[in-house]
């Protein structure tokens, strides 16, 4: 199961993901992805401090929107993974096709660099 | 040692699926972050087989043995009666960028079962008319209890 929250703070989004995200779940990240990158924010932060597992239907999520994301010129940044759901991105290269980050404060500075 | 699990074809019960594949694995000398592919390999295929070989029907169901070998590897087997199987000797990797571009929120699983996995099999038992998947991984794993 997951839960996934979805916070405006005036031109960011922070979506903060609890639990783990399969093809059963994946469906609640990509409403909160979509709702983010539909509304008129142009940073989208997205906190997976306690996202506990991922598996590819979250990963095709975010990489559904990675087009999108540089056609409205917005900008997302993934922070607070664990080592082991960062492996997971890098078994298939998406470490260096999304912005990954250690803390809030860099995601927030890498936000900032559109 | 082996281990034998069954589940229901609905995409609710991954989660189950993921738990007994921990909680065996648990009982092993193997680290968190090969665990966790571990994991992810099994869920991957099973879901894989629920949503295309049975359509998510819940009356239908897939069986799970893991069989763990001192020092040597984990064997995953997946009993499978649904009548398409897939062939992972046809399997041709996708693009990644491709799928980028294609804004597709799928495709990348059995992918990512090729790449943390060494090796994939897979028969077809006719006389129970049953697909078997067989992922092997090898690993100088031990048990941390004692028999």
């Amino acid at each position: 199961m997951v839960d996934v929250r979805t916070d405006f703070e005036g031109d960011s989004c922070i979506i903060t993901i609890n639990g783990e995200v399969d093809a059963s779940s994946s469906i609640y990240l990509d409403e909160a992805l979509e709702k983010a990158i539909n509304s008129d924010v142009v940073r989208i932060l997205v906190d997976c401090q306690h996202l506990n597992y991922i598996s590819s239907a979250g990963l095709g999520v975010f990489m559904s929107y990675i087009q999108e994301l540089e056609t409205k010129h917005k900008k997302m940044v993934l922070y607070r993974m664990s080592d082991r759901v960062y492996k997971v991105f890098e078994i298939l290269g998406l470490h260096q096709l999304l912005t990954i980050v250690e803390t809030e404060e860099q995601a927030k500075t890498e936000a900032d660099e559109l | 040692m082996s281990y034998n699990y069954k589940v229901s074809c609905c995409k609710d019960e991954l989660q189950g699926v993921r738990d007994f594949v921990r909680q065996t694995l648990q009982n092993y000398t193997i680290s968190d972050i090969e665990m966790h592919q571990l994991v992810l390999a099994v869920d991957e295929v099973c879901s894989n087989l629920m949503i295309h070989s049975h359509q998510c029907n819940s009356s239908h169901s897939l069986e799970l043995k893991i069989q763990i070998d001192d020092n040597q590897g984990v064997t995953f087997e997946i009993y499978d009666s649904g009548k398409k199987g897939f062939n992972f000797k046809q399997y041709k990797e996708p693009c990644i960028k491709q799928i980028i571009k294609d804004r597709r929120k799928g495709g990348v699983g059995l992918l990512l079962v090729r790449r943390i996995m060494d090796q994939i099999d897979h028969d077809f038992h006719p006389k129970s008319r049953q697909n078997i998947y067989r992922l092997y991984k090898k690993l100088s794993v031990q048990p941390t209890f004692r028999t």
